[in-house]
């Protein structure tokens, strides 16, 4: 049984999502082989040779590859698919866009977001918005399968010397054109990586007053999450939404501000270590699930968090 | 063009689900039902490209028992012009949904089928992909941006990072992304118009698409709950609990 994982990756670097499901591979099978699709990314490659737990990196460099395009990756894969049981990918945007067309040409079922794996064929999932948690069985002999990564440790990125084998590559099928990446700029840690998260609702009522949420990002380190609500108003940009249809988090310490906690927004959040709650309305759902809440106006609390966090800090 | 919009019928946003009795699946007898919130959205751009003169017909499928004809009926409320439903009592997956798709649009020629990116009971985001892999065709998923240009349409896509915009030549499939429009709400008049509207119905086996299941759901669980916690004063007391207390800062 060999596992093959298809690496979320930037060309550059290899992103931690991919270690989560390297450790998922390695629950399934001692032999792991990492596939690396894109353009001038040998550094990458070279990364993925010291993570514990791959014995053999597969390097595809060609410049049908650089943007990840599902309609080149998809054939490569389904060409590497040979010789191996499953294929997993990290769930995130790429492996959500790129592992149904691999399934479909292989004429096999996927098992999306899986957060557990039972046996070889049999894996947990959450469904309805993480309100039902399914176990799934495939009946598939080859399993395509994408994997949440907060739900898998990530695998230790160094300590491994896997051998780098070059694959044959493919030109530019011309299905689809590349036209353009529009890249949020953030100095801010990765927002599925982060060990703090401060998440901000409708309740912060306009972009300016995000900032207030910045200052108490600054202070912890953390990354900025937002509801869908201020996503949706313009506030901020669509890659910080958290939730069933954004991203799922669950960093040390998730502070909602101005969130009401609905079940879309706390599937991608209620993993989290400890959860804190900032809301004007005590009957607010995000209380059922906070660990510590504070009832009241965020525009009060906000500055008075930042200010006791710089009080505490110069008194230890 | 011809457009195609695939439309589910499912359990409504705001019901929260539970395991039946013995959980063997969800208990969903009596729940409140609708359109998949992003396939309305898929509904929306398909009618507005109708409007827009770009789209010369838009047809809305649905597949699954009986009353998925509600949520077709819906859509034509919506604008589309005609309905069809695949009626089945089975449970279908992604895969074969996908495949079911592809029979439909072979048999009429779609140029462009637009789907919802995610629908909310199975949370699989995967049929779409899965269509255009089986017709060999281009796919812009997530999609917060469609602008059709005679035979090619540009898509903007939300992801990771950001944004990312594809263009491609008909004809294609998209997936719909929340940001994509506003679906309009249904007018009355527009219900009872939508009656009148043609529903084809068509079964699996008249598409000749074999639906027996890939997948086996063994078991429904809650997921572990997490205890409530405490409400805390103010500010201060907050940073001392999570100093302290929580260490987590
Ligand atoms: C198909 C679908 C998918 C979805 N996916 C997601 C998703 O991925 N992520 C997501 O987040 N949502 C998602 N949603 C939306 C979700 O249902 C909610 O509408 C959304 O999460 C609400 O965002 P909110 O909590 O910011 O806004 P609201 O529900 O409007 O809550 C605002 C909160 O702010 C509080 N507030 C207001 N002013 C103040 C103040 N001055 N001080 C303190 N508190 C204040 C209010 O008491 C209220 O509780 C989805 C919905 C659908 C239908
Ligand atoms: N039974 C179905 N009937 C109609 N459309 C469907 C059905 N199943 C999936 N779809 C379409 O495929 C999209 C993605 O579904 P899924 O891959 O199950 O998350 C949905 O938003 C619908 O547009």
């Amino acid at each position: 049984m060999t596992v093959l994982v298809i690496a979320e990756h930037n060309n550059s670097e290899l992103h931690a999502a991919t270690l989560a499901a390297i450790t998922a591979a390695t629950q399934i099978s001692d032999a792991v082989n990492l596939l690396i699709a894109g353009n001038d990314c040998s550094s990458v490659a070279k990364a993925a040779a010291r993570v514990q737990g791959v014995s053999r990196v597969l390097l595809a460099d060609a410049p049908a590859y650089e943007h990840q395009l599902a309609e080149n990756v998809a054939p490569l894969v389904v060409r590497l698919a040979e010789g191996h049981t499953h294929l997993l990918m990290p769930a995130t945007a790429n492996g959500k866009n790129l592992m149904p067309r691999v399934a479909a040409l292989l004429d096999v079922a996927q098992l999306s977001d899986i957060i557990a794996i039972k046996s070889t064929d049999c894996f947990l999932r959450p469904i309805y918005a993480g309100n039902v948690i399914a176990t799934v069985q495939s009946k598939d002999s080859l399993k395509v399968v994408t994997v949440r990564a907060t739900a898998f440790e990530p695998a230790n990125a160094e300590g491994g010397n896997a051998a780098i084998d070059q694959v044959e590559t493919s030109e530019d099928l011309g299905l689809c054109q590349w036209v353009r990446d529009d890249v949020t700029e953030s100095t801010r840690p990765d927002l599925t990586q982060a060990e703090v998260v401060v998440s901000g609702g409708r309740g912060l009522g306009s972009a300016e007053n995000f900032q207030l949420l910045e200052a108490l990002a600054d202070k912890l380190g953390a990354a900025i999450g937002a509801s869908r609500a201020a996503v949706d108003a313009g506030f901020v940009s669509n890659d910080l939404q958290v939730g069933q249809t954004g991203k799922v988090v669950a960093p040390k310490l998730y502070i909602a501000v101005g969130i009401s906690g609905a079940i879309q927004h706390l599937a991608g959040m209620k993993e989290s270590k400890v959860i804190v709650a900032v809301n004007k309305d005590e009957d607010a759902p995000i209380f059922q699930i906070a660990d510590y809440g504070i009832v009241g106006d965020l525009f009060d609390i906000l500055p008075a968090l930042s200010a006791e966090l710089d009080r505490s800090v110069n008194r230890p | 063009m011809k457009v195609l919009v695939a439309v589910k019928r499912v359990v409504d946003y705001n019901v929260k689900v539970r395991p039946n009795g013995d959980g063997s699946d969800v208990e969903i007898a009596n729940a409140k039902m609708s359109m998949n919130p992003f396939d309305e959205i898929a509904v929306e751009e398909a009618v507005r490209m109708k409007e827009a003169g770009t789209a010369t017909e838009a047809v809305a499928i649905s597949l699954g028992e009986a009353a998925c004809q509600d949520v077709v009926r819906t859509a034509l409320a919506m604008g589309m012009d005609r309905g069809v439903l695949v009626e089945t009592d089975e449970r279908l997956e992604p895969l074969t949904v996908a495949k079911l798709l592809a029979a439909i649009v072979k048999r009429e020629q779609f140029d462009l089928v637009i789907l919802g990116k995610q629908a909310i009971d199975d949370d699989s985001n995967q049929t779409g992909q899965m269509l255009a892999a089986l017709l060999g065709w281009p796919q812009g998923t997530f999609a917060s941006h469609v602008a059709v240009d005679d035979d090619r349409v540009q898509v903007t896509r939300e992801t990771d990072t950001g944004s990312q915009t594809l263009s491609f030549q008909l004809p294609g499939v998209v997936t719909s992304d929340l940001r994509l429009n506003e679906p309009r709400y249904v007018k009355l008049p527009n219900i009872m118009k939508a009656k009148k509207k043609p529903l084809e119905k068509i079964t699996p086996m008249e598409l000749d698409v074999d639906i027996s299941t890939h997948l086996a759901i063994i078991a429904v669980a809650e997921p572990t709950q997490r205890s409530g916690g405490i409400k805390v004063a103010d500010a201060k007391e907050l940073v001392e609990k999570l100093r302290n207390e929580a260490r987590v800062i």
